[in-house]
């Protein structure tokens, strides 16, 4: 017993030390994080920090590979909102909730959520959120004699908008997929998932995905959208020659409009939270350490650094990824006006909606559900297909695919 | 006499030792190839060899590549009945099916007259104009994609601004002025137009390949065949349909055999023009697109693998037809 005893002191002192002494460690994730190490890096002298960036997809696809073969994968790695559904209940994660405890708290609580597995242990810790807004052209707005509260009342009073919009030739929104996608997102029953309730049956027959597909069919059918690709050539262009008067996204897409999107149409925006005083998320990522690491202690000192206060309130400066850590929104930086929102304090509006947005719990088959849906959602709005029976599609290939 | 006697043993001794060194030389004779072949033999097996067998495996398994090698799951014939019954495995091999028809066939068809036209223009202009027609072939398929997706746009694309100029031109107006009732076009964002699209980059694509293969097989005409036929009076069309196509039959053959096996394998372009699946993918996505999705988006490995082999399945049907079919002719025989 006391042998026992004495091997596990040293063994725990030994770790000790262990933390104490430089570690190499590598942080693979996806651009713009690599400005943000950069920025942050000589504040943490503990580790030889090195990083991996590749793009987006591009990092995830690795990060599938690594998993898959047990190695190659950083010390710390970047996830995506999108994929911590489908990585936290695998398995390969080291389990954080004890390392994390403490700062819980202080975290938006839905994106805590986001991060554990279905046994509500901590797997990923969040390190920027995404929280939904819409940003719309005060112009349009003035001209047409509306007020935001007037437009936002609710869907109904969006679409209303639209239509006086059409009249004057300017389009609500370029692509109707938005409005059904920010309806389904941000409308999630107490309990339920996304795509899936607590039992893990699909939801995708629900009112909340018949009403998303109606809405974005009512834009389409009345030609309120332009049927514009997002992240396309013409949806910019859409942006820098206002053809439309809204779009729904993440906070972040005012760093895109005013650094490369449309900078020409600054002061001619606003932002608000969504019709019908809903709040939500879209996007958003995490910090994970693989179970394949060989230093995790050494790992999680970097996670800890990168969610700390400070260096959470550098990364909304140096890359607009909004804080995690709710204690920063108290910093004067978010009472700022924004000029491109003609000096709309629009962070405070941000992080109002971080701290109300309700949690979601994510599911093994979020991604599966979600290329069906979208798929679905495609066949209703450019081919006619009939509603219910496209989401009684939908469902039918969900229950198959997710074993 | 006495000296034989004596190095008898010796003789016994040096003649084994010729023969190990001997059988050193012949072991050395004869696997000196391969070991100047053992760097292609290594990387086939690791990257050729080896993923198809662990491929037969993986497709009586479950596994989600995320959670590490360790959790595969035997299930029998699970992925195959699975996948047999899926209805998006059938609309996209339907899709892959007509994009493979509609980019295949005009292929051939353009690139046998155009090889015959190259022959006749003598040495220099021929090998300028088939390296510019072989050229696309040689760009990357991602770069032609990226590009075509981009002439395909709604309203700025170089398509549509034509068809437009074209709708509206004094000269041309009526014969397109029905384009107005359907502008702007997206080619690439309906499902009625993917395939033409995706198929039209195809075979803009391909069409030089082919030209290359045919003016290589109407090179091995002997020019006393078309003398002859000229002197009997036989005309351009002619020499063309009753001399050129016939001896050509096993390139044709050959190329058509290439072309099947790589539309029916047909991922980059798709992928791109519905921009990474996003749109216009119920018409648009191939089978390839198909199996990628499920293996990598939706991280279910088996049934992927089990996809595959039925690709497998369905080219192996088509080419074993073709060649049913075409092939003893095809191939020159009788």
């Amino acid at each position: 017993m006391k042998h026992t005893q004495g091997l596990g002191l040293a063994l725990a002192s030994l770790t000790l030390a262990g933390g104490a002494m430089a570690a190499d460690l590598r942080l693979d994730g996806f651009p713009d994080y690599d400005s943000q190490l950069e920025a942050i890096l000589g504040g943490f002298p503990a580790h030889n920090v090195d990083m991996l960036m590749n793009e987006h997809g591009g990092h995830h696809d690795k990060l599938k590979t690594n998993l898959a073969t047990g190695s190659g994968a950083g010390d710390v790695v970047l996830i995506d909102r999108n994929f911590v559904g489908s990585f936290v209940n695998q398995g390969g994660f080291v389990d954080l909730t004890d390392e994390f405890a403490p700062y819980r708290d202080n975290f938006a609580p839905y994106a805590v959520t986001q991060g554990q597995g279905n046994d509500g242990n901590q797997y990923a810790v969040p390190v920027d959120l995404g929280p939904g807004v819409v940003y719309y052209r005060r112009d349009y707005m003035e001209d047409m004699g509306y007020d935001l509260d007037e437009v936002m009342t609710d869907w109904d009073s969006y679409l209303d908008y639209g239509r006086s919009l059409k009249e004057d030739g300017i389009l609500l929104i370029g692509n109707a997929n938005a409005v059904a996608t920010a309806y389904w997102n941000f409308n999630v029953e107490p309990g339920n998932g996304l795509y899936f309730d607590s039992e893990g049956e699909p939801l995708v027959t629900s009112d909340r995905f018949k009403r998303a597909f109606e809405l974005a069919k009512t834009v389409r059918d009345e030609g309120m959208d332009g049927n514009i690709s997002e992240w396309t050539e013409e949806w910019y262009a859409g942006f820098r020659e206002g053809r439309f008067a809204t779009q729904m996204s993440g906070a972040w897409l005012l760093g895109h409009l005013q650094n490369w999107m449309a900078p020409e149409t600054s002061g001619n925006w606003g932002v608000s939270n969504l019709p019908d005083n809903t709040y939500g998320t879209w996007g958003g990522s995490f910090l994970a350490i693989p179970r394949q690491s060989e230093q995790p202690e050494a790992a999680w000192d970097l996670i800890e650094y990168m969610i700390s206060e400070d260096i959470q309130l550098a990364g909304f400066q140096n890359i607009a990824a909004f804080p995690a850590h709710t204690a920063t929104y108290d910093d004067p930086m978010f009472n700022e006006p924004i000029d491109f929102l003609r000096g709309q304090r629009a962070r405070v509006l941000f992080a109002n909606i971080a701290e109300n947005v309700t949690p979601v719990e994510p599911h093994e088959g979020d991604q599966i559900a979600e290329s069906l849906i979208g798929t679905a959602l495609e066949q209703v709005l450019n081919d006619g297909m009939d509603i219910d029976t496209a989401l009684a599609n939908a469902e039918r290939q969900i229950k198959r695919r997710v074993r | 006499m006495t000296t034989t006697e004596m190095t008898d043993p010796t003789t016994a001794q040096e003649n084994a030792q010729r023969d190990k060194s001997d059988r050193q030389r012949t072991f050395w004779h004869k696997t000196t190839p391969y070991w100047f072949m053992s760097p292609y033999i290594i990387i086939f097996g690791t990257f050729g060899i080896f993923p198809v067998l662990f491929m037969i495996y993986l497709s009586f398994h479950t596994w989600n590549p995320v959670a590490g090698l360790g959790t595969m799951e035997y299930v029998g014939l699970e992925n195959y009945a699975l996948s047999l019954t899926d209805p998006t495995l059938w609309q996209t091999l339907w899709n892959t099916f007509l994009m493979a028809l509609y980019s295949g066939i005009p292929q051939h068809l353009v690139a046998l007259p155009l090889a015959y036209l190259l022959v006749q223009l003598g040495k220099r202009a021929r090998h300028w104009l088939t390296t510019a027609y072989f050229l696309p072939y040689v760009t990357s398929t991602i770069a032609i994609s990226m590009i075509f997706f981009v002439m395909f746009s709604k309203e700025s694309g170089i398509i549509n601004q034509a068809l437009t100029g074209l709708a509206n031109g004094s000269l041309t107006g009526w014969a397109f002025g029905w384009l107005h009732d359907v502008m702007p076009l997206g080619w690439v964002q309906e499902n009625s137009l993917i395939r033409y699209s995706v198929s039209f980059v195809v075979f803009w694509k391909y069409v030089g390949f082919n030209i290359v293969i045919y003016t290589a097989g109407l090179a091995t005409i002997s020019d006393e065949l078309y003398e002859a036929a000229i002197i009997d009076g036989a005309n351009s069309w002619q020499r063309f349909t009753r001399i050129a196509l016939p001896l050509l039959r096993p390139f044709i053959f050959f190329a058509v055999t290439l072309t099947i096996i790589g539309n029916m394998n047909l991922f980059d372009e798709p992928y791109v023009l519905t921009r990474g699946l996003q749109q216009a993918s119920t018409n648009g996505m191939t089978i390839s697109n198909y199996l990628y999705r499920v293996a990598w988006e939706w991280l279910d490995m088996g049934s992927a693998a089990a996809i595959s082999w039925i690709l497998f399945m369905v080219i192996g049907l088509f080419t074993g037809l073709y060649f049913w079919f075409f092939g003893r002719r095809g191939l020159g025989g009788e």
